[in-house]
């Protein structure tokens, strides 16, 4: 009949944030179905396999210097080439990421964590709402790199110093978020039926808004992720970010600038490890946020 | 509309003070002597002391915290430890550059985006749109510094066009000031004229479905003035949306950008005043990039209202 | 359903039958083109309006209604190909591409949206856009433009018109709106007005003060109009004559009265019976039995046949469109003479 669509539900009022609701194919068809996320859960597997494998793929230390080898070429004993000190860029990729996807990692869970709790509360509460988002948008607008460089100036730089300020920076985006998103169902039917019965507070949160803000919070961790990466190259690469003495793409291309006229390799490879996470990541985002609701799907 | 700024102005207070405030918390309890730490080993006990004093860290913390905002409302930041100026003389010559650069990659940015989006949306699904949407996926997981350095190793070492490092301020010509901020402008605004694309794409993809496109059409007005005026107009309102953050993005981005192209700006200055500990010139350098921001939010706050009649009268 | 044809204060006068035809349309078709073929649309429209007169095109959505005044102003989406002959003013049109067809919207042809809210520009000045069609299309200057747009308000019964113009259509009632786009469609003075379902979206006494102002205009300029609409009473009430459509097809035409009062197509007689009767509210409602095929599943033949109660094997064949006492019919079983 013509008038008969596929059954969803209307969209609910709650402004004009995204709500996520499920549909009837299952989601491992759909994701399994979507060309783009299975293409850059391709690329994610592979970077992180070679980045757990490394000292197998690439044993050794990837920090030991040696001079003699300097500015070879990529070849076949050294796939990318060497850097200015002799180093093996092929282990030092490898074992860089390692750092990289780790500190990514980390500051996702933390920062979405955070983010989870706070933005549940916030949404819940009015009056923590008010104070809490007034710093978040004071937080916001500020550029992260400032504050975690004057962090890292005053800690020290370190795995554990950038991880902290990551952490702290990238809560705001997702806290809007996972506000919004409770905003939204806060105002569905089945809150108050729930609440009328006596449901505590408490199995409020975690059996009816949690799994409702579940979909979003996915797509969102996709996207810090990238974010975090991204964040750690760059702080690590003027020095700020992670110690001297740890390996990531971000310090792995510190010193490239200084020898691109002679060995442009230094520059290229590290960089491609980067910028292909953070697409895969980005890519894998978009797809999540389309396969998780539909509706909501961009135009192509 | 003055109402407006006002009221805009005052939702732009947290953004200039809570970072200033988490510095001067991150400043006043970290661990460890600051003063110590800033001169270093080769310190006296009577020089760390002088230092001491002279910074008010051995008074309490609520004095401390006085007395800071009083500097920063009469302007008065004290003095760099390292260049033993005044905070007030030492910013404005590297802020210039700063801004220069943003406000150059801004437009960059801007101009790129609005273009780029507008033809992808305008040939929709046709090649020339696919062509658009894969390059601003790959420019939005580009990073700036890794661009630059390909940047550099394109047009200032292989092609030799642009200088490797180096600025030329504006006065000394507009050709040399543009050779040495085209590069860096380029590196630091191209996630964001990605975004931007993206953003003008999808918004004019909207606009196009809209009644009011086809009763323009209908009153016969030629298709650049469809376009050009009524379509753009809407249009451009989320793009000018993300230019505002892209503005605070890219203070944040020149601070690689300043050390890879060696241009004496407010984000170089600030990783070497961190490394110094010179604390003064650290707080100075958040201010005023808290105050920037603050400007060019409102800037674009005013620009918003112009746009669109209705926001105008909140 | 002599509620239907009211006596209007006022005695409408029709047209002359000798009036000037302002626009032909003659076995237009429109299909779209997708990845999979030809997608027919609309099938052999014809009908014709003269100066002065109002004709109705009536149909439930998704008849091809609303598609067939876009291809008439060249509005239509890009995949859409269109046949027959659309004639304005004596001068084929139809030859021209969608872009020409354009050009001569506004200075010719108006037309009149359904939802003013969102059919002007939210952002720009009632005043601009009022201007920006009158000196594109009639070349005038700032001024001028600006003082024909106060008198056109004006004229369409908006007080205060010079604040009007420097506001925008969010500070406008609905009536205002609609009041304001009619301004719009005639402004450069046009020969046909083209008006989408222009009262669905009115409330019930702002929808009359509209059509008496429609009225007004059609008669002072002398205005051909094609008006769209699913609403019965409306096409009794304000149009000469009505062209009923069906999945695409014209399944009858003719003079309203006769339309409405005593309609030969099976379809139309079950639009007729299916509008509520003004009693006492007892009456049980007569809807028509099942649903409007989609584009792209129409059966062969007769395209209402699964669905009319009068269907037999020779439905299976298209049938043509043929005289059947005073109006024009696509049927093979026309329906006798009726109370």
């Amino acid at each position: 009949m013509s008038n008969t669509q596929a059954i969803s539900p209307d969209r609910l009022n709650g402004g004009d944030e995204e709500v996520f609701v499920t549909t009837n194919k299952s989601v491992w068809q759909r994701l399994t179905a979507n060309p783009t996320a299975m293409v850059s859960i391709g690329i994610l597997l592979v970077i992180s396999l070679s980045a757990i494998l490394a000292p197998l793929l690439a044993p050794g230390n990837p920090l030991r210097v040696s001079p003699a080898d300097r500015f070879t070429p990529p070849g076949a004993e050294h796939f990318f080439g060497t850097d200015n000190l002799g180093r093996d860029m092929f282990k030092m990729v490898l074992h860089g990421g390692r750092t990289s996807l780790l500190v990514g990692l980390v500051v996702t869970i933390i920062s979405m964590s955070i983010a989870v709790v706070l933005g549940a509360i916030s949404g819940f509460y009015r009056q923590v709402d008010v104070v809490l988002m007034r710093l978040v948008d004071g937080l916001m607008a500020f550029p992260g790199i400032v504050l975690a460089t004057a962090a890292a100036g005053i800690m020290g730089p370190s795995m554990t110093t950038v991880i902290t300020s990551l952490s702290i920076v990238l809560i705001a985006p997702s806290l809007r978020v996972v506000r919004g998103q409770v905003l939204v169902v806060r105002e569905l039917q089945m809150i108050e039926a729930a609440r009328s019965v006596g449901v505590p507070t408490l199995r409020l949160f975690t059996h009816y808004i949690l799994p409702a803000v579940s979909s979003p919070i996915l797509v969102q961790a996709s996207f810090i992720f990238s974010a975090a990466v991204l964040g750690e190259a760059g702080l690590s690469f003027i020095g700020v970010g992670i110690g001297p003495k740890e390996l990531s793409w971000g310090n792995a291309l510190t010193e490239a600038r200084n020898y691109i006229a002679q060995a442009p390799w230094i520059v290229l490879f590290p960089g491609l490890a980067l910028m292909f996470t953070i697409l895969a990541l980005n890519l894998l985002g978009d797809s999540l946020r389309d396969i998780l609701d539909p509706r909501l799907a961009r135009r192509r | 509309m003055l109402r407006y700024l006002g009221k805009r102005f005052l939702l732009i207070l947290p953004t200039i003070f809570v970072p200033l405030i988490l510095v001067f918390l991150l400043l006043r309890l970290s661990p460890g002597d600051p003063a110590g730490m800033m001169l270093g080993d080769q310190a006296t006990p009577e020089q760390i002391a002088a230092l001491r004093t002279q910074l008010g860290l051995d008074q309490p913390i609520w004095i401390q915290f006085f007395l800071w905002l009083k500097g920063i409302v009469t302007l008065d930041l004290g003095n760099s430890i390292f260049f033993r100026e005044p905070v007030m003389q030492i910013i404005p010559r590297y802020a210039v550059v700063t801004i220069l650069l943003t406000l150059v990659a801004l437009t960059l940015a801007i101009i790129i985006g609005i273009t780029l989006g507008l033809i992808s949306a305008m040939n929709r699904n046709k090649p020339i749109d696919r062509g658009v949407v894969t390059t601003a996926v790959l420019g939005i997981s580009l990073p700036e510094f890794w661009f630059a350095l390909l940047l550099i190793f394109v047009f200032a070492v292989t092609l030799r066009w642009f200088p490797v490092a180096g600025y030329n301020p504006p006065d000394a010509g507009i050709i040399a000031f543009g050779a040495t901020i085209f590069l860096p402008a380029l590196a630091l605004g191209v996630r964001q004229s990605a975004l931007m694309t993206r953003m003008m794409r999808s918004s004019m993809l909207d606009v196009l479905n809209e009644p009011y496109i086809t009763t323009a059409r209908a009153q016969g007005l030629p298709e650049r003035t469809v376009i050009g005026r009524y379509a753009m107009r809407t249009a451009a309102m989320p793009v000018v949306t993300v230019a505002g953050l892209a503005a605070g993005y890219m203070l944040g981005g020149a601070v690689a950008i300043e050390i890879i192209f060696a241009l004496p700006g407010l984000g170089r200055m600030l990783v070497e005043a961190v490394a110094r500990r010179d604390y003064p010139l650290v707080e100075g350098g958040v201010l005023t990039i808290s105050l920037v921001l603050a400007v060019l939010n409102l800037l674009i706050d005013l620009i918003y209202a112009l746009l669109d009649p209705r926001i105008r009268y909140q | 359903m002599t509620a239907l044809v009211s006596p209007m204060p006022g005695e409408r006068v029709s047209p002359a039958t000798d009036a000037p035809v302002v626009l032909e349309v003659d076995g237009l078709s429109l299909s779209f083109r997708n990845a999979d073929g030809l997608l027919p649309i609309v099938t052999d429209v014809s009908f014709s309006i003269r100066t002065g007169e109002a004709v109705a095109l009536v149909g439930e959505s998704g008849c091809g209604k609303s598609i067939t005044a876009s291809a008439i102003m060249g509005i239509a989406p890009d995949n859409a190909e269109i046949g027959g002959t659309i004639s304005l003013n004596g001068q084929v049109i139809s030859g021209l591409s969608p872009r020409e067809r354009r050009k001569l919207c506004g200075r010719h042809m108006g037309f009149i949206f359904q939802e003013p809210m969102t059919a002007l520009h939210p952002t720009l000045s009632i005043g601009r856009q009022m201007t920006d069609t009158l000196r594109h299309n009639l070349g005038m200057g700032q001024q001028e433009a600006t003082n024909r747009a106060a008198e056109l308000l004006d004229r369409v019964g908006i007080p205060r018109a010079r604040d009007i113009l420097r506001g925008y259509v969010h500070e406008l009632s609905g009536g205002m709106r609609q009041r304001v786009m009619i301004a719009l469609a005639i402004s450069c003075g046009p020969s046909l007005i083209i008006a989408d379902e222009p009262t669905t979206a009115l409330d019930v006494t702002i929808q009359a003060q509209v059509l008496d102002l429609l009225e007004d205009m059609r008669r002072e300029l002398n205005l051909a109009m094609l008006f769209i609409t699913h609403d019965l009473e409306v096409v009794g009430d304000f149009c000469d004559r009505a062209v009923v459509m069906y999945a695409g097809d014209v399944v009858e035409r003719g003079a309203s009265a006769d339309v409405v009062q005593s309609p030969a197509h099976p379809y139309a007689r079950g639009l007729i019976d299916a509008v509520p009767a003004h009693d006492d509210g007892r009456t049980r409602l007569t809807p028509i039995l099942g649903t409007v095929p989609p584009v792209g599943q129409w059966p062969q033949g007769c395209r209402f046949a699964p669905r009319c109660p009068r269907a037999d094997s020779k439905c299976q064949t298209r049938p043509p469109i043929d005289r059947v006492r005073n109006t024009d019919v696509r049927c093979w079983y026309p329906l006798e003479e009726s109370a």
